[in-house]
């Protein structure tokens, strides 16, 4: 008799190598899935089992998944970019040029980003007031609502300081207007706006600045921020539900009501 | 019978809802009743959709990449300035703002003070509880509302932002019509509305700003930061 597809994957899930791989092992009982999850260091930041009702639309719109989708689809597109860019004034305006009209899919790569990230901004904002409305951020959520506070700060500098790298007149008059705020800090804002830029103008020194921040400061600090995000929605309960919405009670608890 | 939509959580107000300690002695076993509600394992099912809410996305972000290009200008040229030069997007409430008060004020003590204000929504107990704004103690409340927006719109009037005077009326007249609301009105939008607590209404005015002055900064500026109708450039 013949095997199904589902038979090979089971064999395969069988083997000696993959069973060194994932820890959780095979079968599709509740429990071996509850493992897939916890023994999994990527996927332990999040609960084995969440609520039915938590995943309506309503009841978050996706918006905190689909940040994340945004972001992971930055991370592929920015290190595919990173392959065909210098940060060095003016090679960094060529080689955007050569992204433009040279590189296969350079285009495409560059737009995809671009609009990747004006989304970003966008759902992470859309994703905070969402929250709010909820009144989400009740105890025990209150840290998780400052994470995510710093996280919109991570996303804007991410923003801002990828908006300079093209190196065009557009890019350039927009951080120059934007840095010009930090001078105005009382005592310190020179002192500021010097060490943003490396030098009292955006130059070759802020382009570089704005680079390593760009791709390798800003990125590492998110990723450290939304690794503690996720997690603290595990340990603070799950994602925050009303008690109105209809909840699917199960046998045990109709039992008792019933008495 | 309550019509608030949530728990309060444990410690929100100790002197009505104690802690309770449980003391579990070595004989007998601790047994805990909580209320199960149907759940789904996370794998599959949850990574499933998650997945597929990103192919979604995914799909229509790839289109908008096939369709429209990313700006490029020029060469960063430091002597010929742009006019208007204008920050990203999301900055222009800010640079709008910059546009009638001092940087010191629009472009740091205001963002500083949304970004504090935004941290401690949490750590204040009348966040927590969140009472409708006149539903009690209406007369004082109602008091210091008018003292505190008649203060803002002068401000505002001062200043000559009207931009963001037209904001702060609308949800004023909301706020008005709320403290004339009460959970027994016939109305299901008033009832709403007398419903809805401080922070809501800083929120919504916040949120309401936010959107005006980022779409007069994209839209509506032009040479010297001067007004302009986007259609008859």
């Amino acid at each position: 008799m013949a095997k199904t597809v589902d038979q090979y994957f089971d064999d395969l899930r069988d083997t000696r190598v993959w069973r060194s791989i994932f820890r959780s092992g095979t079968g599709s009982s509740t429990l071996k899935r509850s493992l897939a999850i916890q023994q999994n260091v990527f996927l332990h930041l999040f609960a084995t089992k969440v609520r039915r009702r938590m995943l309506s639309f309503s009841a978050t719109w996706y918006l905190g998944t689909l940040t994340l989708g945004t972001f992971l689809m930055l991370v592929v597109t920015g290190i595919l970019l990173m392959l065909y860019y210098h940060p060095s004034v003016p090679q960094a305006y060529a080689d955007t040029k050569d992204l433009q009209f040279v590189v296969s899919s350079g285009l495409f790569l560059r737009n995809l980003h671009r609009w990747s990230a004006h989304a970003m901004v966008f759902l992470v904002f859309a994703h905070m007031f969402k929250v709010f409305y909820r009144g989400a951020y009740r105890p025990p959520r209150e840290f998780n609502w400052v994470i995510g506070i710093v996280l919109l700060l991570v996303t804007l500098l991410l923003s801002y300081t990828g908006y300079l790298l093209p190196w065009d007149q557009l890019a350039y008059w927009a951080i120059t207007v934007g840095s010009n705020i930090a001078s105005a800090v009382p005592v310190f804002g020179d002192k500021i706006h010097f060490m943003l830029l490396g030098g009292n103008l955006v130059n070759a020194n802020a382009l570089l600045r704005f680079y390593v921040l760009h791709c390798m400061i800003l990125p590492l600090a998110a990723i450290f921020f939304i690794a503690i995000h996720f997690w603290r929605i595990r340990k603070d309960g799950g994602l925050y539900a009303h008690q109105s919405e209809p909840s699917t009670l199960t046998k045990t608890t109709l039992a008792k009501e019933a008495q | 019978m309550s019509t608030k939509d949530f728990v309060t959580g444990m410690d929100s107000n100790a002197r009505k809802a104690p802690r309770r300690v449980a003391f579990i002695t070595r004989r007998t076993s601790a047994q805990v009743k909580a209320v199960d509600e149907e759940t789904l394992q996370t794998f599959p099912e949850v990574l499933f959709r998650a997945a597929v809410a990103i192919e979604v996305m995914a799909i229509g972000l790839v289109t908008m990449a096939l369709l429209f290009n990313a700006p490029l200008e020029g060469i960063a040229d430091p002597s010929h300035t742009p006019n208007p030069a204008k920050a990203p997007w999301y900055f222009l409430g800010l640079q709008e703002m910059l546009h009638y008060f001092p940087p010191v004020v629009a472009g740091v003590l205001v963002p500083g003070l949304v970004v504090m204000a935004l941290v401690v929504i949490p750590y204040f107990n009348i966040n927590i509880e969140a009472e409708g704004l006149f539903l009690k103690d209406r007369e004082r409340r109602l008091r210091i509302f008018y003292i505190v927006t008649g203060a803002l719109v002068l401000f505002l009037v001062v200043f000559r932002v009207f931009v963001a005077l037209v904001p702060t009326l609308i949800v004023a007249a909301f706020m008005i019509l709320a403290a004339q609301s009460s959970p027994q009105s016939p109305s299901a939008f008033r009832r709403y509305l007398a419903s809805k607590p401080l922070s809501y209404w800083i929120m919504s005015w916040f949120l309401f700003e936010l959107v005006v002055l980022t779409a007069i900064g994209t839209f509506f500026r032009g040479p010297g930061w001067s007004w302009v109708w986007p259609w008859r450039s």
